[in-house]
């Protein structure tokens, strides 16, 4: 007989051996959303760190069927596997497409959008990592204010985007944000996600250990961090309008999350106070619209 | 039954009655009319399929893509910027080997805009690894559609329907729009891989070695050979069904020929007018209409055109910095043959201009007199 913890755990979908950098947030995120989704699914992959860690010809990291498509078509692929699926009578079989934050805030948002609009049954999760950490450290508009990159050698100007929002206002059915550091969160998140129809949009920070300058043990520690600093916070959005905050943040200073990654070394203290002040208004802005139901 | 339509009409015809099962498209004129009638005919549920109204056609190939690697029929239809946009698409559909059927309807890219005829923004598709039929009516609009599909799963390669921009996409002519029965027999529901099997998960598309490319790639150039032959064949069956047949490439009076006019596309039927007068003067003009661009039918130009001497192609598009693209493949098609061939190339009809009959005998008088062919090609306009 197996032991009961065995036979209760959940079966991983992403297989070891799979060719992401140690420690990558990326390479958890995706183990902890496909084994929350199951394999009974088709997944899509797009350039990004999620295509590479997928495996080389002819491996496949993932035991589920997975299409690798263009950089900026994660949405529009994935709706046509939905579509194509549901004339062969197999509608309940979902599908997901991972995309970095370039494919998703960047080169993607045109076809993102087109997907929402028509509210294309699919499930999408953006893994952002803050960058384009796959070509090597590059500046997106996911890259938040100060932060070094490869192509914002003296710091940042620009502050990220705010896609929650952007998804919000396509008043898609869900819409959620999800990390790491809190796998029951995302889990949940993700079964209810799989259970609905329609546009399910996943944001995830997700660590990037070369391009964000952290020890190859941190990324789960740095995506509590950016939570209990209210600069990445838990929360849903049903319909694009009803906000539910998940977790209520321990309220820690920004430069607890701030001082343990490389890429803000550089900052200085007037620097902080402007994130402090921006992560502050927007967790005003959060909380003014957000009714609060904890999931963890 | 015939039907007086246009020639995009006839195209959104072929494709309801090829049971199309998705179509996903993004306007832009001069296809939309294929794209409004397609959704009409869902509106009423004669089409079958399922639409989706795409915000780029960029897009639109990517769902297409996507559908028929899950192993649906699908189709698409776009112009000009639409296919320029689309073109990162292209090289991926026929990469995934996946039989995606679209039409383009030849129009001018910008700059300058224009809305006219010119065959560049599909021939600058050369490349893509896409079969490409050009059509010279309405008729052979409709019927070169349906063809495309089982060419297309035949063949596992995509293929593009091409049409020419208001000669075709707008005027009307009577065409035989044939029953459902005949194109069932003709065209068998889909069976397609389907590469997304739960019980058979494989990843589609990794990252390959620099020999695995090679290996890619050269299972693609033998699948293009191989296109060759099934379009063949699959003109023959089309023919003892239809009672329409097209070919590779056509001919008439080429035998004996003093010169041999090539063209493509619509261009093909002026000239089918203009060489009948000039062959009632006595003059022995042959002509060579080249159907399928790829894959290219060098086989077939070379039995036709080994023997000719003198050749000229006239034509609707042009590659800056060289000539038209017809005429460089075809003297590239020709010059391993036995024969010497003066090939002049002449270009008509650029922007959507009107190539008449006068300017064809025109070009016909020209290329008999000429000593010697240039290398660049001779542009030709409507004002003698």
């Amino acid at each position: 007989m197996m032991p009961e913890v065995e036979s209760t755990r959940p079966k991983e979908i992403l297989r070891p051996g799979h060719t992401a950098c140690p420690g990558c947030g990326v390479a958890l995120g995706m183990r902890m959303v496909l084994r929350a989704l199951g394999n009974r699914a088709v997944v899509v992959v797009v350039p990004s760190c999620v295509s590479v860690i997928s495996g080389p010809f002819p491996h496949a990291a993932a035991d589920v069927p997975m299409f690798h498509s263009a950089f900026e078509v994660a949405a529009p692929t994935a709706a046509g596997i939905s579509r194509a699926l549901a004339l062969q009578g197999q509608e309940d079989i979902p599908v997901l497409a991972f995309a970095g934050d370039g494919g998703t805030f960047d080169i993607g948002l045109q076809s993102l959008s087109g997907a929402a609009d028509r509210n294309e049954d699919i499930i999408y999760v953006c893994m952002d990592n803050e960058g384009y950490m796959n070509t090597g450290i590059q500046v997106s508009s996911a890259t938040p204010r100060f932060t070094w990159t490869g192509t914002t050698p003296a710091g940042n100007t620009r502050r990220k985007k705010q896609i929650m929002e952007i998804m919000a206002a396509h008043r898609i059915p869900y819409a959620a944000t999800a990390s790491i550091a809190f796998p029951e969160d995302l889990t949940g998140k993700i079964q209810k996600a799989r259970d609905m129809r329609g546009t399910r949009f996943f944001h995830m920070l997700s660590p990037c250990i070369t391009g964000w300058r952290i020890g190859e043990d941190t990324a789960v520690k740095v995506s509590k961090l950016a939570v209990e600093a209210k600069v990445f916070s838990l929360y849903e959005i049903e319909d694009g309008l009803k906000y539910t905050l998940n977790h209520q943040p321990r309220d820690l200073p920004v430069d607890r999350y701030l001082e343990v990654q490389g890429r803000y070394h550089h900052l200085k203290p007037d620097n902080i106070a402007v994130i402090q002040a921006e992560v502050d208004r927007n967790w005003e802005e959060l909380a003014k619209r957000a009714t609060r139901n904890p999931r963890d | 039954m015939k039907k007086f339509i246009t020639g995009n009409h006839a195209v959104a015809e072929a494709v309801r009655l090829c049971r199309t099962q998705l179509v996903a498209a993004y306007p832009i004129t001069p296809q939309t009319p294929i794209y409004e009638k397609l959704s009409e005919w869902e509106a009423t549920q004669q089409l079958g399929g399922t639409m989706m109204r795409m915000e780029s056609e960029h897009s639109a190939m990517a769902a297409c893509l996507s559908a028929s690697l899950t192993g649906v029929r699908t189709f698409t239809a776009t112009s000009s910027q639409g296919i320029a946009l689309m073109h990162e698409m292209l090289h991926f559909t026929s990469g995934c080997r996946a039989p995606v059927v679209m039409a383009c309807v030849n129009r001018t890219l910008a700059v300058p805009w224009a809305f006219w005829s010119d065959q560049t923004d599909s021939l600058a598709q050369r490349d893509t690894g896409w079969m490409q039929i050009y059509c010279e009516n309405n008729q052979e609009a409709l019927d070169s559609v349906i063809q495309a599909f089982r060419i297309a799963e035949k063949v596992l390669l995509p293929c593009m329907v091409v049409l020419e921009a208001h000669f075709i996409s707008h005027f009307m002519e009577p065409v035989d729009v044939p029953d459902q029965g005949l194109v069932d027999g003709f065209l068998p529901p889909v069976h397609i891989p389907r590469r997304f099997e739960l019980e058979n998960p494989g990843f589609v598309a990794p990252v390959v070695t620099q020999s695995q490319y090679r290996t890619f790639r050269r299972r693609g150039q033998q699948a293009m050979e191989y296109a060759l032959n099934a379009i063949e064949d699959l003109d023959e069956e089309f023919g003892k069904t239809f009672g329409r047949r097209y070919g590779l490439v056509e001919a008439e009076c080429v035998e004996g020929a003093d010169l041999v006019l090539v063209t493509t596309a619509t261009i093909t039927s002026t000239a089918r007018v203009a060489l009948a007068r000039m062959r009632e003067k006595g003059l022995r003009i042959g002509l060579v209409k080249i159907r399928v661009f790829r894959p290219f039918p060098t086989g077939p130009l070379r039995a036709l055109l080994d023997g000719a001497s003198r050749i000229a192609v006239i034509e609707r598009n042009l590659s800056l910095g060289r000539e038209g693209i017809f005429c460089s493949e075809l003297k590239s098609a020709l010059i391993n043959g036995p024969g010497e061939h003066h090939i002049q190339g002449y270009l008509a009809g650029i922007g959507g201009t009107d190539v008449d009959p006068e300017l064809i005998e025109r070009i016909v008088l020209d290329a008999l007199d000429r000593k010697e062919p240039t290398d660049g090609p001779v542009w030709m306009t409507e004002e003698a």
